[in-house]
């Protein structure tokens, strides 16, 4: 059992800005999120565009803004469980909640803050008619260990920066490595493309284009996929995978089954106070919340997370008053026992 | 309606036909107005804000109209969607210009 003051479902920029608010109030939390590294959107979808209307930056990356907030968050020593998905919720007869998430990790803590986004990552899966069979019998949407791979055939489909990197990455695991797209160009960092191309000219791996994969072959297991080409000539392959990588679609999933109240795919909140959703004790922060007037930026998740947490305070400390204060004074001590202060000033008489 | 207004007719994914006006002259895309107009839930479509990065706002072109031809990127972006048509586009990569008037459009489903 993960013990935590907050939970934190979703680890992306607002969850993480929330961990460092938190922290100034000692209050220590832990995050879930579907996938397998911090940073939501920003680092799922768009690492490298530019973000201008983040106070005080005029200009920064996606992923150089996931850098600095977990920078920023670390003295606070945040617990995460990465690549699982909050299944469950439960209230204990403590009032504490039991969060469990698809691999059976279980969680503990008074507070639940849904920090989502527009929900949670899963892949698009392909157009394929027996697809669904042979998941898990050689159908992987996400590689999680390449090891998995090591010695075997692998075919993987797409045209983006996954499909290059991972086909990258597997030229050096698997026996044979194949990359499928609809069409010759790729979509990807300029030195993964060129790196792609190397290896294909070094006979390392296969890419067979402009093709799409119309089935999947095997008794139990995936045996064999079979690809049209342009001409619509069909041509069967045999491989103990295929990896179809054609990006990742948010969805609210379990979350909506938890009794929230839901307008809109976003769950509504009392912006008038502190966030909370219609269950006392849990939460619903950035663009996964809807409020008269909500706005989906960063900036204004960073604002809902200072406010939530003051709430948080209140009902994990019953009994204490709360004072507002400020970094610049109190600095910040972290839960690593470092201690940021602002240096003293020097006082010396001018003779 | 005004002079910078048009109309775009757009189906939705329930089949629903939906004549709304458009205004030219506030820098929106297609994408972009069908979100103002909420002909989708949120998180189905613009995902991405309108990046060319994510294909959820994929649409079809159900008339003849002369619009903005693709980028290298959006056709890029465009072989990675599910659903393709010859007629797909991605609405967030089309500007709402005067001569879009009487634009027919279906959203393609959600993937």
């Amino acid at each position: 059992m993960i013990k935590s003051d907050i939970l934190i479902i979703g680890a992306g920029p607002v969850g993480l800005f929330a961990v460092f608010e938190a922290g100034l109030l000692k209050m220590k939390c832990h995050l879930i999120d579907i996938l397998p590294k911090p940073g939501g959107q920003c680092s799922e979808i768009y690492p490298k565009k530019p973000i201008y209307d983040i106070p005080a930056y005029p200009e920064i990356l996606a992923d150089g803004l996931i850098d600095k907030l977990m920078d920023q968050c670390s003295q606070f020593q945040p617990g995460f469980t990465l690549g699982e998905r909050a299944m469950t919720i439960d209230k204990q007869d403590d009032d504490s909640f039991l969060v469990i998430t698809d691999k059976d990790t279980k969680h503990s803590a008074r507070i639940v803050v849904i920090a989502g986004g527009l929900g949670s990552f899963e892949p698009r899966k392909p157009l394929i008619k027996n697809v669904d069979r042979f998941e898990g019998f050689g159908l992987e949407y996400f590689i999680k260990e390449p090891n998995l791979f090591r010695d075997k055939k692998v075919v993987i489909a797409g045209g983006g920066d996954s499909a290059l990197d991972w086909t990258i990455v597997l030229s050096e695991i698997a026996s044979e490595v194949t990359l499928i797209h609809r069409r010759s160009e790729f979509r990807g960092a300029l030195d993964s493309v060129d790196k792609v191309q190397q290896l294909k000219n070094l006979n390392k791996i296969n890419i067979i284009t402009p093709a799409e994969v119309v089935s999947l072959n095997g008794k139990v297991n995936l045996e064999s996929i079979t690809i049209k080409s342009s001409d619509n000539s069909e041509t069967d392959i045999q491989t103990d995978y295929f990896v179809p990588l054609f990006g990742l679609s948010p969805k609210l999933g379990p979350i909506s089954n938890w009794g929230l109240e839901i307008e809109k795919n976003a769950i509504k909140v009392n912006n008038s106070l502190d966030y909370q959703t219609n269950i006392p004790g849990i939460y619903a922060i950035g663009d996964v919340n809807t409020y008269p007037g909500k706005l989906k930026l960063i900036l204004c998740g960073f604002h809902e997370a200072a406010l939530m947490c003051q709430s948080a305070f209140k009902i994990l400390n019953p009994n204490k008053k709360f004072l507002l204060k400020y970094t610049t004074v109190s600095g910040v001590e972290g839960f690593d026992g470092s201690h940021k202060k602002a240096p003293k000033s020097v006082i010396k008489t001018i003779s | 309606m005004n002079e910078n207004d048009i109309n775009i007719v757009i189906t939705d994914r329930e089949g629903v036909i939906h004549d709304v006006i458009a205004p030219t002259d506030m820098s929106i895309n297609l994408m972009e107005l069908i979100k103002i107009h909420e002909l989708e839930n949120d998180g189905t479509i613009g995902i991405c804000g309108g990046m060319n990065m994510c294909a959820s706002c994929q649409c079809y072109i159900e008339s003849q109209h002369n619009i903005i031809p693709k980028s290298n990127d959006e056709e890029a972006m465009l072989s990675e969607a599910l659903y393709l048509q010859s007629n797909s586009r991605l609405a967030c990569q089309i500007p709402i210009t005067i001569d879009l008037d009487n634009l027919k459009i279906k959203i393609a489903p959600e993937s």
